[in-house]
């Protein structure tokens, strides 16, 4: 434990200075609040900047930014260095997924400013379970990569499909048939609803598939490559 | 403090070490000398636990080297060529990191910046530090839990010579304090300046492994003296009783400008050995 909030006192100091994560946490809770404040058309369903930036947030946030840390700790040598000095991989691992968790709930929290308070455990809810699934997702690729630049190219198509996946579903039909295996996507259907009551056991088999299948990923990754 | 016992460790089939094998006391500064490619820093990573070797025995503190604990890696500090720095943090907060992990007072970090001479520096950020300065605050990191034992693979590799000159000055002051210290270079005068006793390593064996000066009189096999005249003539004569009386007598003369028994280099000794330069192929940096 002391070991893992070592590793997230220092992710915390170094994010203050670095731009790049700290654009990626802040950028979509201050779009929403700018959207939801700013645009009003009639017949616009209800929190439809939020609904729409959150799915977007939780794959793309986490995912990026784990990504991004655990490579650029490799590519500068640096993880080398905590490792040698008995930090365990998985106090490491643990300490930036807590802290990208920690940090990304804080700006899902800014995102809910909005909602009605009886919406927002689901709605959080939500978003801790996306979240968990993309630093999973983050994670398997910071490890796979060998340096930033490759976790860039892997992150990037990774990205793109669970964070817009679910915005262009909403326009076209056939995009939204294959869209719906994915865990945004699944998690979009259910902000909609915004019910507990309201979870379907299909929603859940893909959320659960979707976990496992990151969880797996993410084990290989690791058995694989260590944190070399 | 360490034993290393007929190591033997191989990549795909290739043999990287071969039988290595040597002791060191308490206390004492050991050099590996070896050119690129010689198994210095394979060794290094076996000592120090970082990678597993095919046969032999290795222990630290008297230890298995696979049986160390968390508290006995306390007790160990490693400076790797590669080893990075937090680039946006500034050399105080790359310190409190690592003062955190050993359970270091950050009290001791000012104390550490101004060991290695970068008190002034301790607000910049790791990445506007010059080469020289970025070694010394690796240096920092490894003495700032005042380990036993310290292992530096090529701490003065790429360095001005001034930036050598005080890393050097830094390791002995370890030395003094009781430190044993590991050190790899292909830089033959560092090693005979700083190691008790140093190891040559070529294509992953052993070839010699004695005090550097004791290295230098073995293979002193031309046992001659070489005198520069102040009439700009140089002089080689037999290292033997008979030649004591001419030199006397050119030394009463005011004659000789220079003189200089021909013991050989540790590099020569390397070159008779092992029929490669230590430096082969690499940037030479002299005093």
């Amino acid at each position: 434990m002391h070991n893992i909030l070592i590793i997230i006192k220092k992710q915390i100091r170094d994010t203050l200075k670095n731009k790049m994560v700290l654009i990626q946490f802040i950028l979509f809770p201050v779009m929403t609040l700018v959207m939801e404040n700013a645009i009003n058309i009639d017949g616009m369903p209800e929190l439809f900047f939020t609904k729409l930036f959150s799915v977007m947030y939780m794959g793309m946030a986490p995912l990026t930014s784990t990504a991004s840390i655990i490579s650029e700790e490799k590519e500068k040598n640096t993880l080398r260095v905590l490792t040698m000095a008995n930090v365990k991989p998985w106090e490491y691992l643990s300490g930036v997924g807590i802290y990208v968790w920690v940090i990304c709930m804080i700006g899902a929290g800014v995102m809910a400013t909005g909602m009605k308070n009886e919406d927002m455990p689901f709605y959080l809810f939500i978003m801790a379970v996306g979240f968990g699934i993309s630093i999973l997702a983050g994670a398997c690729i910071g490890i796979f990569a060998r340096n930033q630049m490759t976790a860039t190219s892997i992150v990037m198509p990774v990205m793109l499909v669970f964070a817009f996946s679910p915005m262009l579903a909403m326009f076209n039909e056939s995009i939204e048939k294959v869209a719906r295996f994915a865990y945004t996507q699944q998690l979009k259907t259910l902000m909609d609803d915004m019910a507990f009551d309201g979870i379907r056991t299909d929603s859940i088999l893909i959320l659960a598939v979707n976990a496992a299948m990151m969880a797996v990923l993410f084990f290989i990754a690791f058995r694989k490559k260590g944190l070399e | 403090m360490i034993r290393c016992n007929d190591v033997y460790k191989s990549f795909s089939g290739k043999t990287v070490l071969s039988g290595i094998g040597f002791d060191i006391g308490d206390g004492e500064i050991f050099g590996l000398l070896g050119p690129s490619g010689a198994g210095k820093t394979t060794l290094i990573k076996i000592l120090t636990g970082q990678l597993e070797f095919d046969s032999g025995e290795v222990s630290v503190f008297d230890k298995d080297v696979s049986a160390l604990s968390g508290e006995d890696r306390k007790n160990i500090g490693i400076m790797m060529d590669q080893f990075g720095v937090y680039e946006r943090l500034s050399c105080i907060d790359n310190l409190k990191i690592f003062a955190d992990i050993y359970g270091v007072s950050h009290d001791r970090i000012k104390s550490t910046l101004e060991q290695v001479g970068l008190k002034e520096a301790g607000n910049k950020p790791a990445s506007t530090l010059s080469k020289g300065m970025r070694a010394r605050l690796c240096l920092a990191r490894v003495f700032m839990h005042a380990p036993k034992l310290i292992f530096l693979d090529e701490p003065t590799s790429g360095l001005d010579p001034q930036t050598m000159r005080q890393i050097h000055k830094i390791i002995l002051e370890k030395k003094k304090e009781g430190c044993t210290i590991f050190l790899t270079t292909h830089n033959m005068e560092e090693a005979h300046k700083l190691c008790d006793r140093v190891a040559l390593l070529n294509e992953g064996v052993i070839v010699e492994n004695e005090a550097p000066d004791k290295i230098c009189r073995k293979y002193n096999h031309q046992k001659t003296i070489k005198l520069h005249l102040s009439s700009g003539e140089d002089l080689i004569i037999p290292h033997e009783s008979k030649s004591a009386e001419w030199i006397g007598r050119l030394l009463a003369a005011g004659s000789i400008e220079t003189i200089h028994s021909s013991e050989p280099t540790l590099e020569t000794v390397f070159l008779e050995l092992t029929g490669r330069k230590l430096e082969e192929d690499e940037a030479c940096i002299t005093f």
